[in-house]
Parts: structure tokens; C-alpha cells; sequence
């Protein structure tokens, strides 16, 4: 059975640390990567040989910069999973990364996969034999379940109002035009083209700003990015493995050995954690090591919570309070490593020391006993979640797929107004801002036909 | 075929195909039927009233003449009745796209009825019987007749009930009311009786008409007359109407005065009183209802339209109501070039039975009776287009099913039609169903302009279009295709004369050179503006074509794009729309799905994949589901 147009989706299952794989299936999979990744020599991805792994980067083709560098495994049909033409770029595992990867590989043609689809894909090529049948189709089920959860989730909050009311502004739009469409022969006004543009623009703007919160629902599909950041030798790296209940960053006696960032997935209650170990945040001349210091300050930047690791046995240095005090309010942990070594009374006073108003007493963690972790934990877990946490009443969306499909609506948005203001005809406006619609509305799974004909009988006064 | 069924004498009353109602839906189903080879019977209840008219006698308009369109293209009777008959026409929408273009014709409703009845008596192997018919013969879930009232019996291998409004139908005026298919006729109260009996489920609604006035009394100097558009404009592809005068119609408005009256009288109205219960049209309310629900608005269109060149009545579109009729008579003489206006039928209300559509399939015919099919009004929609749609699709399947053939069904990518019948037997309806060019998902591909290149070879393969007529559209086609081959290669380059030439016509000079299918894509350019910029040899074969075909090559540079965006989501949808889903499968035993998915499947029971995809309550979740299940069971077997 030709299902015929080609998916894509993240696929990297969750633990898999620092490698993050964006899978693509169907005719035009070899196609479309070849348009975005450029083998380091200089050959054409599309003559590749099947079943080879190529070592390059992907570039937007918009503007020839590398989004990032990537290995690609290109496999053409017949011999895959779903008999399709597969394609994988094994991107670096920030969640930025992947995400950047499977935004072009969409702007290029793919199409995001519904829930299970490539197994769905994979059945139907008949890969997966016949017994395995019904356990595929719980699979869809099951997929689309806790995707429609996590969904219904956000829904019930601001979202569905806030995509809701976009969406029958939209409408209104629609409406006006297509009243002008199915009923000219009626007493209708000519649509009034330089305000539905505006309205438009308007809808737009919203439209971006509530993308821009989607902050949350990434977090919770795609981990929290999680920065561990103090001044060097405090135990950044010996706290990550700790977390991670393994050896992962080197751990040296020597400042500033963590020279590059290291990212690693760990999951704490049920939340996953991007955690990323940086180098020493310190002034310094050592041109390499600038470069690592450089790399922390952005990972700060990007992350969705810190980590300020102090050393309690030090207790709070000036160097500390400096670094601190950079630091973003509101998301970040101080944590104080080698409790174990420190002095009760030194304990004490980092806590009265601390820049409380902002951070409150450290959580006191000894990484190499495993003492204090729990309350570490259930820290993170209160930052994230809990009340005062990452900003859980804002309208934010859920999955990769609302956030997809909410892009798209930006897209017909943007059309629409072109073709507006280009003087084009308004049956072609009415193509874009339906799919501005339908995008809007397989988030929160409206059908358009109704309201519009509701919007039309509401607001004109239709019938001779 | 004909007479297959032996002597005279034994095939008396045995039909092939028998179709109840002589309305737009069953004019369209008889002649199918009959063009096909089938025996067919036209139960009428007075061979007087074939193919009436009783709302405005104006055939197309916006989404409707599409469907118009599509039924001439298919070999249906309405376009060329239409054109024979019409007394003004003109396009709509000519300042927006062709896609959403259409005609609209005035009709002579007499002279439409006379050329129907003339076609319809004309036609070999179709005879009109005239009776009311009591009750189905049915058994084992198959239709094999009818009975009618005066004790005949007719025979039948399908039946096709066309029966409009008149199933237990009630007319309405003010506070009286009274049993009536229209005003004047009476209404089929057996059949809709023995279609309960057969556990067909009925739903209500209403619907109204405006007064009609004589045309000898209204002050035209007062109204702002609405001539129709010369230049040949017709419905049919395939036959040149005669050459007419053209009728104007008038427009006037209501005023505040117009209003008072109305709203001095609403506890009056049906709406008010309760004695009218069925839903009616939102698109077309009547007066008091416009009044109730946009009291701010100081005046509403009222449209003044001839009823035919040998009547004086005219219809007053706009002015529909089934208040009293002294207050009917108040409101006109309150509009503006009526005051001194004649009533001379009033406007009424009826209420009417309908069959509730999703217990049809595709074809039409009834999911849990073989044989009986039904097309029109009775299946809840309104409008005379609508109407000779589901008539043709119920003839032509009531045909093939009588000689026991598979159904054509169009789907919505490919005509109007298909859309009209989908959402009818798939989404059902809650208020008359009119088509709308808003739900066509594929608008851009489903024109009034391409309604033979879509559709004139099935209505070939059936028998319904000539070879003649098939020819003129592969000619057509092959054109199209040459010349938009010829239009990619011709090159345009920037010169002086080009640059003269584009900014005379109010567009950008050239920077580069361009082919003549991108300077097409300009709106400013018309086919003979970008013809003539071009060099000799290419003018000669791009200049010289057909209107027709200079149409179509300049519509595809304009939605050059979107077209192909729609293509792309037609192929996209192919597989599910492709895949059949087998009759009687037990939705329930099913894993996976969800359990409002599996109540509604199985009540349903959709044909397809993509019809089980726009059914309320099933996600594309279970639709993945429910394709794996289907694959399995294909892999099984």
C-alpha cells in the first residue's frame, strides 16, 4: 500500500545520552536530506551508496549556515524498517539541535509522523508479521493515548482558550471572505482587504508569542535543559555522575578539566533532565579554556534551570557570590557539594551567607557520599513542577507536534497576507487561512465547516 | 435491454427501475435510468406537475451552478433545460476567481416544465405514470415495488423515491395550517407511513417561500433594475441555446417602515406561535426572523424577479414569511417600488418529513435495503441543483444495480457531486443542505469551467455522453495540453517594446527574461495581453486558440501553486479514500479502537476509509488502527 508523502520525526528514545536521531521515511527521504546535510567530501548525498553512514553537516538552506554537525545514515528501500527509502541524521542530543534538524527537514517536505506511524508504515510494508498485528495496533493506540494526554493535559488549562480564541479569530476572517464568495449575489460588502490583513498580522503576532511560551511543553517531551555551572573544583562533574549513577565527566583534581560542555539525559520523578555539565565559570587567559567558559555562559543562558554548585567546605567565596549574582533569578538551585567535608558550623554559615532573598539555603549534597541527593531531588522536582515552578499556568504547548502544527498556522498566516496585499484574488487568501485553520484546529480537534457556517449565520445576514 | 422481460402483456407493470417524483431529482433519475436502457416508470402524482418550480425559479448561483454544471457534464437534463428556457443569465463572482465563478439563470418556470415534460415523454423506455403510491413492496431487505393507492401494482428491480417536501407534509400561513405537499397539492402520507414500517428513521424540518406579486402593479422607477449578461453565456457543454431578450429583475430594499410592521405583527408569526417545528434553512430566513435577529439593521435586500415572459407574477427574494397574509400585504406595500403591489399568492411555510441521509451509502441506496434508493428533497436538502445531483447519482445507480452492476461514486476530489453526497450520507444534517463553494476542499480544482474535463468520460463509460460529445472534450483537453506546453517554452525577453507594453497594462517592466507561463501568472496580464508580446512563431500557436482553451491555460498560470498543493493533499488522502472497508465488519470485535469510535463505526457502517476519517468521533488515531485491521484481513483472505 503507497502511503506516499515522507515523515519524519525525533526519535531518540529516552536515556540515549548525547546523540539525538531524527528519522525520516518515504520517496522523498533521500531527497529532502540531501537538500539540507553536506557530506564533509563535498559529494552529493544523494549518490550515496545504501546502508552507509556519512560524517558532515546540516546546513539551512536559506541561509548556507551549518545548523550542526551530523552523522547521516542513509538507507534506501527495500531493505528497511518500512520498505521506504529511510534516512537518519544523528544529530547532537540538546534537544535545540535535533529540534533545528527536524524544522528544516519539514521546511524542506517531510511531514511530521502521527503517533506511531512509522510502525504503522512498517506493518503495513509487512515488515512486522502477521501475528504481530494486534499488538501494532495497540501500539498506535497507546502512542496516541499518552500523546492525547499529555495534550488534553495542556488543554484544559490556557492553552485551548488561547488557541481556541485564535482560532475563531481566524474564522472571523474566513467568514468575512467567504460571505463574499458564496453569497456576492447578495447584499454583501466588498471585503475590506487592508483590514483583514491587519487582523490577520494581528492574529500572527499572538500566534508567535504564544510559540514563544512553549517553553514547558518542550521541557516535559524533551527534558528540561538543566546547566550545572560554579566556579571550578567545586564538584560540578562529580554532581552529574552522581545524578546519573555513573561515571560520565571526567573528574579531575585539576581545575577547569572539564574544558567542553557534557550533556547528559537523566530522568528525576518522572521529569527528564537535559543536564549539562560546564566548565569553571572564572575569568581566564587560557585561550582554550575561554572557549569552554564561553560555551557555559551559553548553556546558562539556555537553560531551563541551574544548578549553582558551591563548595561547602570553602563555604561561600567572594568568587562565589560574583558568579551567583550573575546569575538569572528564578530558576536556579544552589547546591552545597562536599557536605561531607565541611564543618558544621561552615554549613552554617553558607546558609546565612547565601544570597537568600534570590536562592534560599543551599541544598546541601555531598556527590561523593550520596548524601543530600534525595533533597536535591525533590528540589528539582519542586522547581519544576511545584508551585512557583518553571511557569506551569502559562498557555504553553505540550508536544513537538503542537508546536509543528502551530509554526504551520503561522505559515498560512503569513500567505495569506501576502496574497492580500499582493491584490490576488480572495479565493486564494481563503486557501491559506484554512490551513492556518486546520492547523489550529487538529490541535485541539475542531472541524472547521461547522463554525464557519455558524460564524457566517452569527454575524451576516445571509438569505433572500 | 428493452423488453428483456418478454411479451407486452406479461411485462405490463414490471419496470426495471421506478422512480416516485417528478420533481428536479426524479427528472434527472428517470431519464439516467432510462438513457441507460432501463425500463423505467415515473410516478407522479399529477402528470400536470413535472419539474416545478414552487421556490424561485432560478437555476445555479454560487456552488449550486457548479453542481449544475456537473450533472450537464455527466449527460443530466438541468443545464440544457435551464438554457432552453431562461429568460435572463448572467456569471457571479467575475471580480474574484474562476474557481469560484458561476451562472445563475432566471428561469421561465413554465416554459421549464413544458421542455421537461416535453424531454421526459420523449424519451424511450420511460413512461410517466400518474398515482400516489401507498406503500414499498419489499422482501428479504430488498425493494421489489410499489402499490399505489388505486390498487396497481408496479414492479421493480430498483426504486428511486424522489418525493421532495410532500412525506407528511404541512403547510403553514399565519395561524392556520393544514395537511399539503405544496399549496394546492396533497400530501404522501401513506408512503411515509410504509417507509417507517420498513424501519427507515424520519426526521422534520421546514422550509418557506415569499409572496409572489403582479408584476403589473410594482413601480420599477423606484428599484434598481438587474439586467442579466449578453454574450452567450449557457449551462449546457454541448448545445448553443437559441438566441432571447433578456428579462430584468428589479432591487428594492426594506425600510424602517417595513420593519414596524413586521415587528408589530411577530406574535403572529409561525416562529412565534409554535405551530411551525421542524429546523429550517439558516441561509435563507424568512423576514421575521431577519428582523428578530439583526434588529439593527435599517434595510435587507429584497429582490423583484420575474417568474416568466407569459406570467406577471413575480417572486419577491427576500420578503420570505408565513405571517397572515394581511400582514403579508402590509409589508410589501411598506418596500419601496410596491406600494401599490398586488398580492397575488402568498408566502407560506411547510413542514416535511426527511429520510436522515446516513442510511444511505455512496450510491444512495439504503444501507439495509436493496434496491431502494433516494434522491432530492427527502433527503434533506433543499434547492433544484442539489436536487438533479442526487437524481442523476440515484438514476445511474438504481441502473446499474437493476442490471446488477457495481455503483459509480464520485469522490469529493472530484466533483461537487461527490461533496454533496459525502456529506449527506457520511456527516448527516441538521438544518436543509445547500451547497456552499466553502465545502469544497478542493475549490480550486472543482470549477464550473472543467466540469467536462472532470467528468464527461465517466458520463460516457455509462452511456449517458455521446462519442461526439467526448470528442469536443478530448480535443479540448489535448489543446490545453499543447498549449500549455507551448506557453513553458515561449520566452519573453526585456526590450523596449516589452517594457512599453507591461507598463501600459500597469505592471513591472521585465528584468530578466521570463516564459509567457510566468508573465500569465500576473493578474494584471490577460491570455492575449501576454500573447501578444511574443514572437511570431508562438503567437501563431498560442494566438489561434479557443476561448475555452485560452481560459483554462490563463486559470492554471493564476493558481499555479495552489493547484499543485491540492493535488499533493488529494494524493496524500488517496490511499484512505481508496481503501473499502467490507460490509457487515464487526467494528466492536476490534482491538484498539476506542468505544465511541466502535459505536460509531458500526452504526454507520462507512464504505471507506476516508469516510470512516470524517465521521465525528473518530480520530485518525482509529482510523490507523482500523487500517492495520483492514490490511490484516486482506493479508488473511
Amino acid at each position: 500500500m503507497a502511503v506516499g508523502d515522507t515523515i519524519v520525526a525525533l526519535s531518540t528514545a529516552a536515556g540515549a545520552g548525547a546523540i539525538g536521531i531524527v528519522r525520516m521515511s518515504g520517496p522523498e527521504a533521500v531527497a529532502i536530506a540531501a537538500g539540507v546535510f553536506r557530506p564533509v567530501d563535498g559529494s552529493d548525498l544523494a549518490g550515496s551508496e545504501s546502508h552507509r553512514v556519512r560524517y558532515g553537516h546540516v546546513l539551512d538552506p536559506s541561509n548556507g549556515r551549518a545548523v550542526d554537525e551530523a552523522l547521516v545514515l542513509l538507507m534506501r528501500a527495500p531493505a528497511t524498517y518500512t520498505r521506504e527509502d529511510v534516512v537518519e541524521v544523528h544529530c547532537h542530543g540538546g534537544s535545540a539541535a535535533q529540534r533545528a534538524v527536524l524544522r528544516l527537514l519539514i521546511a524542506q517536505g517531510a511531514r511530521p509522523a502521527e503517533p506511531g506511524e512509522f510502525t504503522k508504515r512498517a506493518f503495513l510494508a509487512g515488515r512486522i508479521d502477521l501475528a504481530q498485528a494486534e499488538s501494532v495496533a495497540g501500539l498506535v493506540r497507546a502512542r496516541s493515548a499518552s500523546a492525547l494526554r499529555a495534550a488534553m493535559r495542556q488543554l484544559e488549562g490556557g492553552l485551548s482558550d488561547r488557541i481556541r480564541d485564535l482560532r475563531s479569530r481566524m474564522i472571523q476572517v474566513l467568514a468575512r471572505l467567504e460571505v463574499g464568495i458564496d453569497f456576492s449575489d447578495e447584499d454583501v460588502d466588498e471585503v475590506d482587504r487592508p483590514q483583514a490583513s491587519a487582523q490577520l498580522q494581528e492574529i500572527e503576532r499572538d500566534l508567535r508569542g504564544l510559540l514563544e511560551t512553549a517553553l514547558l511543553g518542550r521541557a516535559l517531551e524533551q527534558g528540561v535543559r538543566t546547566a550545572i555551572v560554579g566556579r571550578p573544583n567545586v564538584g560540578k562533574s562529580s554532581l552529574l555522575n552522581a545524578l546519573l549513577m555513573r561515571e560520565r565527566a571526567i573528574v579531575s583534581e585539576v581545575p577547569g578539566t572539564t574544558r567542553d560542555t557534557v550533556e547528559e539525559l537523566a530522568e528525576i520523578a518522572g521529569i527528564p533532565l537535559h543536564l549539562v555539565d560546564t566548565a569553571g565559570l572564572r575569568s581566564s587567559h587560557d585561550h582554550l579554556e575561554r572557549l569552554g567558559i564561553e560555551r557555559s555562559r551559553r548553556a546558562v543562558e539556555q537553560a531551563d534551570l541551574v544548578l549553582a554548585v558551591i563548595d561547602l567546605s570553602e563555604g561561600v567565596t567572594s568568587a562565589d557570590e560574583e558568579l551567583l549574582a550573575g546569575l538569572p533569578g528564578g530558576r536556579v538551585i544552589l547546591v552545597g557539594n562536599k557536605c561531607d567535608l565541611a564543618p558544621v558550623s561552615a554549613r552554617a554559615r553558607a546558609g546565612a551567607r547565601a544570597p537568600g532573598d534570590l536562592l534560599g539555603s543551599p541544598c546541601a549534597v555531598s556527590a561523593l557520599t550520596g548524601e543530600g541527593l534525595d533533597l536535591l531531588r525533590d528540589a528539582i522536582q519542586n522547581a519544576v513542577v511545584g508551585d512557583g515552578g518553571l511557569h506551569l499556568e502559562e498557555p504553553l504547548l505540550a508536544t513537538e507536534r503542537q508546536r509543528l502544527l502551530a509554526e504551520e498556522a503561522v505559515r498560512g498566516l503569513e500567505s495569506a497576507r501576502r496574497v492580500l496585499d499582493a491584490g490576488l484574488a480572495d479565493e486564494l487568501v481563503c486557501e491559506d487561512v484554512r490551513s492556518s485553520i486546520q492547523a489550529l484546529g487538529s490541535i485541539t480537534g475542531e472541524d472547521l465547516m461547522p463554525d464557519l457556517l455558524d460564524e457566517i449565520f452569527h454575524r451576516f445576514c445571509i438569505g433572500k | 435491454m428493452k423488453g428483456r422481460r418478454g411479451d407486452a402483456a406479461t411485462a405490463g407493470l414490471n419496470f426495471d427501475v421506478v422512480v416516485v417524483g417528478a420533481g428536479h431529482a426524479g427528472c434527472e433519475a428517470a431519464l439516467a435510468a432510462a438513457r441507460m436502457g432501463q425500463r423505467v416508470a415515473l410516478v407522479t402524482l399529477s402528470v400536470e406537475k413535472i419539474a416545478l418550480m414552487p421556490c424561485n425559479p432560478a437555476v445555479g448561483g454560487v456552488g449550486k451552478g457548479q453542481l449544475t454544471r456537473e450533472v450537464d457534464a455527466l449527460g443530466g437534463e438541468q443545464g440544457r433545460n435551464t438554457d432552453r428556457s431562461f429568460i435572463q443569465i448572467k456569471m457571479l463572482n467575475t471580480s474574484k476567481g474562476p474557481a469560484v465563478r458561476a451562472l445563475r439563470a432566471q428561469a421561465d418556470k413554465r416554459l421549464y416544465e413544458d421542455w421537461m415534460r416535453h424531454t421526459i415523454f420523449r424519451t424511450p423506455g420511460l413512461e410517466v405514470v400518474q398515482g400516489e403510491v401507498a406503500s414499498l413492496d419489499v422482501s428479504r431487505e430488498t425493494v421489489r415495488g410499489l402499490r399505489l393507492v388505486d390498487g396497481r401494482r408496479l414492479g421493480a428491480r430498483a426504486v428511486v423515491l424522489a418525493t421532495g417536501t410532500f412525506l407528511r407534509a404541512k403547510v403553514v400561513i399565519g395561524d392556520r395550517s393544514y395537511p399539503a405537499g405544496r399549496v394546492g397539492e396533497l400530501p404522501a402520507d401513506h408512503l411515509s407511513t410504509s417507509l417507517r414500517a420498513v424501519g427507515l428513521e424520519l426526521g422534520r424540518f421546514q422550509s418557506a417561500t415569499p409572496p409572489r406579486i403582479d408584476g403589473r402593479t410594482i413601480d420599477p422607477a423606484r428599484m434598481v433594475p438587474q439586467p442579466g449578461e449578453e454574450g452567450g453565456l449557457r449551462f449546457s457543454h454541448w448545445q448553443e441555446p437559441a438566441a432571447r431578450t433578456q428579462v430584468p429583475c428589479y432591487l428594492t430594499y426594506t425600510t424602517p417602515d417595513t420593519h414596524d410592521v413586521v415587528a408589530s405583527h411577530l406574535h403572529l408569526s409561525p416562529l412565534k406561535s409554535g405551530s411551525i417545528g421542524g429546523r429550517g434553512p439558516r441561509y435563507c430566513p424568512s423576514i421575521d426572523r431577519k428582523i428578530i435577529n439583526f434588529p439593527d439593521r435599517t434595510r435587507h435586500p429584497v429582490f423583484v424577479e420575474p417568474e416568466g415572459a407569459r406570467t406577471f407574477e413575480m417572486y419577491l427574494q427576500g420578503l420570505t414569511t408565513s405571517l397572515p397574509v394581511f400582514v403579508q400585504e402590509a409589508i410589501i406595500r411598506a418596500t419601496p417600488g410596491l406600494e401599490n403591489a398586488r398580492l397575488v399568492r402568498p408566502g407560506y411555510a411547510v413542514e416535511y418529513d426527511y429520510i436522515i441521509p446516513q442510511q444511505l451509502k455512496l450510491s444512495l441506496e439504503y444501507k439495509h435495503m436493496q434496491g431502494l434508493f433516494s434522491a432530492g428533497q427527502i433527503n434533506g436538502t433543499s434547492g433544484y441543483e442539489e436536487a438533479a445531483a442526487q437524481g442523476l447519482m440515484a438514476g445511474i445507480n438504481a441502473a446499474l444495480s437493476a442490471r446488477g452492476e457495481p455503483p459509480v461514486v464520485l469522490t469529493r476530489d472530484q466533483a461537487y457531486i461527490g461533496v454533496l453526497i459525502d456529506d449527506l450520507v457520511t456527516k448527516g444534517v441538521d438544518e436543509p443542505y445547500r451547497m456552499f463553494t466553502s465545502r469544497a476542499e478542493y475549490r480550486l480544482i472543482l470549477r464550473h469551467d472543467n466540469a467536462d474535463e472532470r467528468l464527461s468520460a465517466m458520463g460516457h463509460a455509462l452511456g449517458l455522453i455521446s462519442d461526439a460529445q467526448l470528442e469536443q472534450v478530448q480535443r479540448k483537453q489535448t489543446l490545453i495540453e499543447e498549449g500549455s506546453l507551448a506557453l513553458a517554452s515561449a520566452q519573453v525577453r526585456p526590450s523596449q517594446a516589452s517594457d512599453e507594453a507591461l507598463e501600459s497594462l500597469g505592471t513591472a517592466p521585465l528584468t530578466e527574461t521570463q516564459s509567457a507561463a510566468q508573465l500569465l501568472r500576473r493578474p494584471q496580464l490577460l491570455f492575449d495581453d501576454v500573447v501578444r508580446l511574443l514572437d511570431a512563431t508562438a503567437r501563431d500557436r498560442l494566438g489561434g486558440l479557443p476561448s475555452d482553451v485560452a481560459e483554462q491555460l490563463a486559470i492554471r498560470a493564476q493558481y499555479d501553486g495552489y493547484i499543485e498543493r491540492q493535488m499533493a493533499e488529494i494524493r496524500r488522502h488517496k490511499a484512505t479514500e481508496g481503501t473499502l472497508i467490507p460490509r457487515g465488519l464487526d467494528f466492536h470485535s476490534l482491538e484498539g479502537l476506542t468505544v465511541e469510535a466502535k459505536d460509531k463505526l458500526a452504526r454507520l457502517q462507512p464504505e471507506t476509509l476516508g469516510q470512516a476519517s470524517r465521521i465525528a468521533g473518530v480520530s485518525p488515531a482509529d482510523v490507523s488502527v482500523l487500517m492495520i485491521h483492514l490490511h490484516r484481513r486482506q493479508a488473511d483472505s
